[in-house]
C-alpha cells in the first residue's frame, strides 16, 4: 500500500482482509460487514487513518475482517479503549463495534459515558437480543419470557431499548438500521460518519443459530413496508405498502398514533414531518415497537455539539500557548534552598 | 521580621519529633506542612508523616476524627518520621487521647486548655479530665488557653467567632516556631499569598502567628517553656533543594520520563485515596503534552490508557489496591497485546476498602502474580519521596523499550510524606527517545526485536503497516489469531522470557548499609527503607554484624539477588503485610528467612526493627 501512487478510488474489496471470516453461515454480521466495507469505500476512507475497536462477542470479531487498523479488546470496555485512541490521536477515524451484551450489559457503564462525553466516533451496536458466543443465554434486550439455557422457564426481567438508552445518556446522534438492508444501512452509516461526536447506530442483526427470526415482524420483505418507517429529516413520516399510513401527534393523549390518509378527513399535510433535531420527538419515535407501531429506522436524532476530544485538545492547546514547558522551572516552583 | 539567632537560652538537640494533633477541621495538615517548609528552608533534614482519617469532617471532637501530622527533623540524617514524638501539640481531648500513648516518656505536651470542656471530654471518652487527674504525670505539660488567646489576637479584624477560631492552628504554629527558633517570614509570606483576595483573613492569621510567637517570648522569662536549637544538617551534596512528597515526585518523574523519551503521556484515572493527587498534579501539566482523562471508573481509566498506548502515546493509570483489582483484566490485555503501559498502585491497607488513609505494602502479590493466565509484568517499588522521581523515569524507559506494562508500587506513607529533595537538572539526565516503527519491510505486529524481544510499536495512521491486535493468542510468526497448542506454549514462554531478560538491563542489587556477606541482613522494599536504615545503623553501632538490603526492582528480581542473600547466615524480611516478599523470595530462591511483619496501618518504628535485629543476631551467633 503506497500512498503516493495509489490514486485509484478504493472499492469495498479493498477493505477486506486476508483473514477467514468465522461467523456462522447465514449470520447477519456478514451483511453488516459488507455494508461497512461499502461505506468505507463510499466515504473515501483512508485505511491507515481508520481504526476499528471492539469488545468481546460475535460482533466484536469484526476488526479482524476490515483492512484498517484494529483492536479487539476486552468484554464491554471498547468504548473506553476507543476514547483513549481518539484522545491520543484525534485525526484517526474511530469505529466501535459492539453488541447488546457487550455494549449494554457488561459495558453499559462505558456506553453511557462515551455517549455522554460525545467522543467523536461511530458506534455500531449489533442487537440480536441474545448472547451468541456463549451459546444462547438471554441478553438485556431479549424479549420477556425468552426461554434460553439460563432461563429454562423464560426470562423474567424487562429488556431495555438501546436507542432510548442512548438518548437518555445524552447521545447527539441516534440511528437505526437493519443488517440485511444493504441500500439503507450504508446511507445511515455515512450520516454517522459525517456527524462530529458520538454517533450511535443500533443495527438489528439476526442470530440464525440462537434467536432466528426475532425481528421478522418488521424486517421481512412482505411485512417491512407496513411495519417500518425510514425517517428522513424534513419528510413526512408516511409508511405502508400504499404509502397511505402516517404518524400524527395526538395532543390529548400526548402520544403518537397511526392514521390513514384519506380516512376520517386525514390529509397528507396532517402527517408529522420528521425533525431530527427534536429530542422530544426522537424519544417518542424510538419507543414505537412492532406490532402496534412501525419500527423507525434511519437517522432518528442528530443535533451536534462540540466533541469531547475537541474540547480536551482545545484545553491542551490553550495551556501550551499560555505556558512554556520548562521542566527545570516546574520543579523549582515554590520554595527552594541552596546547599553550598 | 526580626528573628534572633539561637543564643544561650536554647537547648541544643540533634533531632526532634513533633506531632500536631487536632480535629479534622483544625488545620493540622496545613500547620504541619508549613512547619516542614520552614524547617527545610533552615537546612534541617526532615521526614513527615501525615496521619489523617478517611472521613473528610468526622464529628467534631471524636477520637476517630483526629487528624495528625508528625515531623521528625534534625541536624543529623533523618530517614523516618520518628518512633516517638518528643513534643505533642493537642488541640482537643480526643487528640490527646489518641496520641498520648505514642509520646516519648517525659515528653512535652502543649494543649489547648480551652478545648478541655465537659462536652469534648465526653466525646473523647474521658471519664475524668486528664488535666486534673494523674493521666499526664511524667510529662512536661503546657496548658494554654489557645482558643481564648487566638480570639483575642484576631479581635480587631471583626471576624465571626467561627472564622476567628480557624486561626487557632496559626497561633499554635507561631508558638512552635518560637520554641525551635524558626523564621516566621516564610509563613507570613505564604499567608499573604494564599489569602490575597481576602486580606482580613490574611491579616488575622498573621496576627495569630505573631501572637503565638509573642506568647513564647513573654513566658520565656518565667522559664515555663524552653527553647530548642536544631542545627543545620550537613548534606554531602551541594545544590538546590526543595521539599517534595511521593505523589508529587512520582508525577514529576513520569513527566520527566516522557520528556526524556520524547513521548506524550496520557493518564487515565479515577479518584481514589491515596492516589488522587497524582491525577491532580498531572492534570495541571498540559503544557508538557500530558493529557488526563478522569474516567467513569477504574476499568475505563486503564482502558483509556491502553487505547492511548495503542494510538502511540504512553498510557498511564494510577490507583490504589481496590482500583488495581478492578484494572486486573485490562492489565492482561496490555500484556497480551504487548503495549507499553504504566500502572501506579499507591497502596493502602486492605482488603476491600480496608483503611483508605492508612499505609500498607500488601499489594505485592497482586502486582506480581494477581492476574489470570501466566502474565508477567515489570514491578518497581519506590522507597521514599525522592526515589519516586527516579522510579517514574525508569518506568517510562522500561515500558517503552520492552513494550510491557510496568507496575509502580508506592504507598500511602510515601505518597503523602515530605522530604528534602536535591533538584535534578533534566538536561543532564540520560535521554531514551522512543521511535515508533515505520519500516514496512517484512512486517508483522509481533515480529520481535531479537535482543529485547519487544514487538514493534506502530502508530495507527502509518501507511503500509495496517494490522489488528487483540487479547486472543497471536501466532508467533504472523501475529494473526492462533489457537495452535505449540504456539501458545511458545508465546507464553516468550512473554515470560522477555520480562525475565529485563533484569539484565537493570542495576544489580546493592547493599544499602553494611557489607556483602556476613551474619545477618535485613531485607526490605518500599517505604520501610528509612526505618530499616536507622535500625541497621544503630545495630551496627552496637557492633552487631548486620546489613541492609533494599529491593527496588521487584520483578524481575535483580540478577545477583540470590547470590547476595545467600551470602548471609541469616536474613530478616521486614515488610508491612503478612510476609508477601518473604514468600516470594522463598518461592524463587528457597530462602529460609525470618519474616518480620506489621499491619497496623502505621509505618514501622525503628525500635521494632532494631529489637528484631538484636533477637535474630543473638540467635545467629
Amino acid at each position: 500500500m503506497n500512498e503516493q501512487t495509489d490514486v485509484k478510488k478504493l472499492t469495498f474489496k479493498d477493505f477486506e482482509t486476508d483473514q477467514e471470516v468465522r461467523w456462522c453461515p447465514g449470520c447477519g454480521d456478514y451483511a453488516i460487514l459488507k455494508s461497512v466495507q461499502m461505506t468505507l469505500a463510499n466515504i473515501g476512507a483512508t485505511p491507515e487513518n481508520t481504526v476499528f475497536v471492539s469488545g468481546i462477542g460475535c460482533s466484536s470479531r469484526f476488526p479482524y475482517y476490515v483492512e484498517t487498523y484494529g483492536f479487539h479488546t476486552i468484554h464491554g470496555r471498547a468504548p473506553a479503549v476507543a476514547t483513549g485512541v481518539k484522545l491520543a490521536n484525534p485525526d484517526l477515524d474511530v469505529w466501535l463495534v459492539t453488541g447488546d451484551g457487550d455494549g449494554l450489559s457488561i459495558g453499559g457503564n462505558h456506553m453511557l459515558h462515551v455517549l455522554r462525553r460525545n467522543v467523536d466516533m461511530q458506534i455500531m451496536l449489533f442487537n440480536n437480543e441474545i448472547y451468541g458466543l456463549t451459546k444462547g443465554q438471554y441478553s438485556p434486550t431479549s424479549k420477556p419470557g425468552s426461554k434460553t439455557p439460563s432461563t429454562p422457564m423464560g426470562s423474567v426481567d424487562l429488556p431495555l431499548s438501546p436507542c432510548s438508552f442512548a438518548l437518555g445518556a445524552g447521545a447527539r446522534f441516534v440511528a437505526r438500521g437493519i443488517d440485511t438492508a444493504l441500500k439503507a444501512l450504508p446511507i445511515t452509516l455515512e450520516r454517522a460518519k459525517d456527524h462530529k461526536g458520538a454517533s450511535f447506530v443500533e443495527i438489528f442483526q439476526n442470530c440464525i443459530v440462537f434467536n432466528d427470526g426475532t425481528f421478522d415482524q418488521f424486517t421481512q420483505k412482505k411485512t417491512a413496508a407496513n411495519s417500518q418507517i425510514h425517517a428522513v429529516h424534513g419528510e413526512r413520516m408516511i409508511f405502508g405498502k400504499e404509502k397511505d399510513k402516517g404518524l400524527v401527534f395526538n395532543l390529548e393523549k400526548f402520544a403518537l398514533e397511526i392514521v390513514t390518509i384519506g380516512e376520517n378527513g386525514v390529509k397528507e399535510d396532517d402527517i408529522l414531518v420528521h425533525d431530527e433535531t427534536n429530542k422530544m420527538m426522537a424519544h417518542m419515535l424510538v419507543e414505537l415497537t412492532a406490532p402496534d407501531f412501525p419500527v423507525v429506522c434511519g437517522v432518528i436524532y442528530c443535533n451536534p455539539e462540540e466533541s469531547y476530544n475537541d474540547a480536551v485538545h482545545n484545553q491542551m492547546n490553550a495551556a501550551k500557548s499560555a505556558k512554556k514547558a520548562d521542566f527545570n522551572a516546574l520543579i523549582r516552583q515554590g520554595r527552594t534552598w541552596i546547599v553550598d | 521580621m526580626n528573628e534572633q539567632t539561637p543564643a544561650g537560652n536554647f537547648d541544643e538537640m540533634d533531632s526532634v519529633c513533633i506531632r500536631f494533633a487536632g480535629d479534622s477541621g483544625d488545620g493540622m495538615q496545613l500547620t504541619g506542612t508549613q512547619f516542614s517548609v520552614v524547617t527545610a528552608l533552615e537546612g534541617s533534614d526532615l521526614s513527615t508523616f501525615p496521619d489523617f482519617p478517611a472521613e473528610i469532617r468526622a464529628p467534631v471532637g471524636t477520637t476517630f476524627g483526629v487528624s495528625a501530622f508528625q515531623i521528625n527533623f534534625g541536624s543529623v540524617e533523618v530517614s523516618t518520621a520518628g518512633d516517638e514524638p518528643d513534643v505533642l501539640v493537642a488541640m482537643n481531648p480526643a487528640a490527646l487521647k489518641v496520641s498520648l500513648a505514642g509520646l516519648k516518656e517525659g515528653g512535652i505536651i502543649i494543649l489547648d486548655e480551652g478545648a478541655f470542656n465537659k462536652r469534648n471530654l465526653d466525646k473523647a471518652g474521658y471519664d475524668s479530665n486528664p488535666l486534673e487527674d494523674n493521666t499526664l504525670d511524667g510529662y512536661q505539660v503546657q496548658k494554654l488557653d489557645i482558643t481564648k488567646m487566638t480570639l483575642e489576637s484576631v479581635k480587631e479584624f471583626g471576624l465571626g467567632k467561627k472564622d476567628a477560631l480557624r486561626s487557632k492552628n496559626m497561633w499554635t504554629l507561631g508558638l512552635v516556631l518560637w520554641m525551635f527558633g524558626r523564621d516566621r517570614k516564610p509563613i507570613t509570606d505564604w499567608l499573604e499569598q494564599k489569602f490575597k483576595k481576602i486580606p482580613d483573613v490574611a491579616k488575622a492569621n498573621i496576627a495569630a502567628v505573631n501572637a503565638g510567637h509573642a506568647y513564647g517570648e513573654t513566658v520565656e522569662v518565667s522559664g515555663e517553656l524552653r527553647r530548642y536549637s536544631i542545627g543545620k544538617h550537613e548534606v554531602e551534596e551541594a545544590g538546590e533543594y526543595r521539599t517534595v512528597n511521593g505523589n508529587q515526585a512520582l508525577a514529576w518523574g513520569l513527566v520527566a520520563g516522557s520528556q526524556l523519551g520524547d513521548i506524550s503521556l496520557m493518564l487515565g484515572s479515577y479518584p481514589i485515596t491515596p492516589a488522587s493527587t497524582l491525577l491532580h498534579t498531572l492534570s495541571g501539566l498540559k503544557e508538557f503534552g500530558v493529557m488526563t482523562f478522569q474516567a467513569e471508573d477504574e476499568i475505563a481509566a486503564i482502558c483509556g490508557a491502553i487505547g492511548a498506548s495503542f494510538a502511540g502515546n504512553l498510557g498511564v493509570t494510577s490507583s490504589s489496591g481496590p482500583g488495581i483489582a478492578l484494572k486486573t483484566e485490562a492489565i492482561g490485555l496490555a500484556i497480551s497485546t504487548e503495549l507499553p503501559l504504566i500502572v501506579v498502585d499507591v497502596q493502602r491497607a486492605g482488603p476491600s476498602t480496608g483503611l483508605p488513609t492508612k499505609t500498607e505494602q500488601s499489594d505485592l502479590f497482586q502486582a506480581v502474580w494477581g492476574r489470570n493466565g501466566d502474565s508477567s509484568i515489570v514491578v518497581l517499588a519506590t522507597s521514599n519521596p525522592q526515589d519516586c522521581f527516579d522510579v517514574g523515569i525508569e518506568a517510562v524507559r522500561i515500558a517503552t523499550k520492552y513494550m510491557t506494562p510496568v507496575m509502580v508500587l508506592s504507598d500511602g506513607y510515601i505518597g503523602n510524606a515530605s522530604e528534602p529533595w536535591k533538584l535534578p537538572d533534566i538536561n543532564k539526565l540520560e535521554k531514551f527517545p522512543v521511535k515508533h516503527h515505520t519500516d514496512t519491510e517484512d512486517f508483522h505486529p509481533f515480529k520481535r526485536d531479537p535482543e529485547t524481544l519487544a514487538r514493534p510499536w506502530v502508530k495507527p495512521g502509518t501507511p503500509g503497516l495496517l494490522h489488528r491486535i487483540g487479547g486472543i493468542e497471536k501466532d508467533y510468526d504472523s501475529g494473526h489469531i492462533s489457537y495452535d497448542p505449540k504456539n501458545h506454549q511458545l508465546m507464553t514462554d516468550t512473554r515470560a522470557e522477555k520480562i525475565a531478560n529485563i533484569a539484565n538491563d537493570m542495576p544489580e542489587q546493592s547493599v544499602s548499609l553494611g557489607t556483602e556477606g556476613g551474619k545477618l541482613a535485613v531485607v526490605g522494599w518500599g517505604s520501610t527503607r528509612g526505618a530499616i536504615h536507622q535500625a541497621v545503623k544503630r545495630a551496627r553501632a552496637e557492633n552487631i554484624d548486620v546489613s541492609h538490603i533494599h529491593i527496588g526492582n521487584i520483578w524481575p528480581l535483580p540478577r545477583n539477588l540470590e547470590r547476595l542473600l545467600k551470602s548471609y547466615d541469616k536474613v530478616i524480611v521486614a515488610e508491612m503485610n503478612k510476609g508477601q516478599m518473604n514468600k516470594l523470595l522463598r518461592a524463587e530462591y528457597l530462602l529460609d528467612a525470618y519474616s518480620l511483619t506489621k499491619v497496623t496501618g502505621q509505618p514501622f518504628k525503628i525500635t521494632e526493627i532494631l529489637d528484631c535485629i538484636r533477637e535474630q543476631a543473638g540467635d545467629a551467633s
